[in-house]
């Protein structure tokens, strides 16, 4: 079944077009990238999906019924940097989910029910590999250590929908590799639909099931704000060939 | 050699060159006295260590011939209690003030342009307002250094609460927090450290409007002391008070800095001093 439904679907910011006429659904369980030159709109839409922004004009759906306007724990967010809290250790910040959705008031948990949110965060904190660091805080983790965090942050809510804005562009390639690889195997474990904008269209061609190309289809030289990115390319990762591959990419780096 | 730049000192080189300037000042002074008394033994201006060491005793150590008081204690301990209170106040104040500014956007929009023009009022200016409303008892000195310090804490405090990274805040409210339980589990627990380095910061300013109001009305304190000893121009006795006011100022400065890094490990983590 259709998860966001979209349909003609503008985004326009007064005279800035910067998607137009959009259409397109993505299913429960998928594994969609969005590539696509910078200020094509592919973060845009992202926000858009999160509750950040909301679209002008057009259909948009989130399990059949119109998109919360603001950010809801149906959708979990990973962002490129500052997505972890400074002042809780890693313990604390992948529990802050659990505590935030059961003591409407404190937001904090005490005696039993602190105990079990604590195992349940650590079950998490032991799929994405940080056990061992626990009790440190987030200032003494690597790049992409802090990213494994803010990634079981969200999952602890079990959201419907995972997002994440570039996650693993400030690592190092080594590093990424193995984020990937962790990424897939919680996506196929925790059955989450996700949702990834990346610059790195290697990244976008190798990872996941889908791959959503945002560009600019139609330029006017006096006007660059006129028209904005469609989607060019929707293509099932897998089935996909290197002439494809240097299409895409060319287009992006036309920019 | 290397450039100036890049030379740096030991460590016990650093810890002579550090102390160099006091004894430099300390020296010139012990020059000058002696050369002024020379001329004239009553010059008043730069009294000589005996002359300290009797004000010392008399205000320090023997209790006052008229209340059996001792005065020194009684001047810090009353001026501290004002100190204390009035920044208490401002600090409450400002973490009840800056954190719905800085994060709600009606709070913003209808008491962000009041604050400002409010912090622009001179407090020396309406102090005689205070004394007035006040009556010249402790509430007037109080309310001088709550109206002095709040504005500018509650302006930091806002500026650090809208510093918090948009980030934080919509992964918070992915993970299901309200306004409110963000503010106690997010918002509130940051804003702490960054509350006792703002009062910390704000501590001379309240110094200031703490002497200026006990210069004009009261009956003991720090700042009285020094403006009723002046009259006889009485620097043996001022300038040891003067010592101790920067010695007190200085000791708060460090203490709270050491409380705070004790207290919240995760703040200093990234700097990298002490």
């Amino acid at each position: 079944m259709s998860l966001i439904t979209v349909k003609n679907l503008y985004k326009e910011y007064d005279d800035n077009v910067v998607l137009e006429n959009l259409s397109l659904s993505i299913n429960e369980g998928e594994f969609c990238t969005l590539v696509g030159p910078s200020g094509c709109g592919k973060s845009t839409f992202l926000k858009m999906i999160l509750g950040q922004e909301s679209p002008s004009r057009g259909l948009f759906l989130f399990d059949g019924k119109p998109f919360p306007t603001e950010p809801s724990i149906e959708r979990g967010i990973v962002f490129q940097r500052y997505s972890v809290f400074e002042h809780l250790n890693v313990l604390e910040n992948v529990m802050l989910g659990i505590e935030l959705g059961e003591s409407k008031f404190f937001g904090k948990l005490f005696g039993a029910k602190r105990k079990k949110a604590e195992n349940s965060a650590m079950e998490m904190l032991d799929a994405v590999g940080l056990k061992s660091s626990a009790y440190k805080y987030p200032s003494e983790l690597s790049g992409g250590m802090q990213q494994r965090l803010s990634i079981a942050q969200s999952l602890v809510k079990k959201p419907k929908v995972l997002l994440l804005d570039e996650p693993f562009g400030a690592l190092d390639p080594g590093i990424s590799a193995d984020m990937h690889t962790l990424l897939l195997e919680l996506w196929k474990k925790n059955n989450v639909t996700v949702i990834m904008v990346t610059h790195d269209l290697h990244e976008g061609f190798y990872l996941g099931t889908r791959l959503l190309v945002f560009d600019k289809v139609r330029h006017d030289p006096q006007a660059p704000d006129a028209y904005g990115a469609r989607i060019t390319y929707d293509i099932p990762v897998g089935e996909t060939s290197s002439t494809v591959y240097r299409k895409i990419d060319k287009s992006i780096k036309e920019e | 050699m290397k450039r100036l730049m890049n030379q740096k000192p030991s460590k016990s080189t650093a810890l002579f060159l550090g102390l160099l300037p006091f004894f430099v000042l300390f020296f010139v002074y012990i020059f000058a006295s002696e050369a002024r008394l020379a001329e004239n033994p009553n010059d008043k201006l730069l009294p000589s260590m005996t002359t300290f060491t009797q004000a010392i005793d008399r205000m320090a150590l023997t209790p006052s011939k008229r209340s059996g008081e001792i005065l020194f204690i009684k001047d810090t301990a009353s001026s501290l209690q004002r100190l204390g209170t009035g920044v208490l106040i401002s600090a409450t104040l400002a973490l009840l003030m800056a954190i719905p500014l800085g994060l709600i956007p009606y709070m913003r929009s209808g008491l962000s342009p009041f604050v400002a023009a409010f912090s622009m009022v001179p407090p020396m200016a309406i102090l005689p307002i205070l004394f007035i409303v006040f009556g010249m008892g402790e509430m007037a000195k109080v309310a001088l250094i709550v109206i002095g310090v709040t504005p500018l804490m509650v302006r930091d405090l806002q500026q650090r609460v809208s510093e918090i990274p948009a980030e934080q805040l919509i992964k918070a409210q992915t993970l299901g927090g309200s306004t409110w339980t963000i503010v106690v589990r997010v918002i509130l627990p940051q804003m702490l450290p960054r509350l006792l380095d703002s009062t910390r910061l704000t501590l001379g300013t309240a110094w200031i409007f703490l002497i200026s109001a006990e210069a004009i009305a009261a009956t003991e304190g720090l700042g009285y002391r020094i403006f009723l000893v002046r009259r006889y121009l009485s620097m043996d006795v001022i300038l040891p008070y003067v010592a101790w006011i920067t010695f007190l100022a200085f000791l708060f400065d460090y203490l709270m800095r050491r409380f705070t890094y004790k207290v919240f490990p995760w703040y200093t983590a990234g700097k990298d001093n002490r």
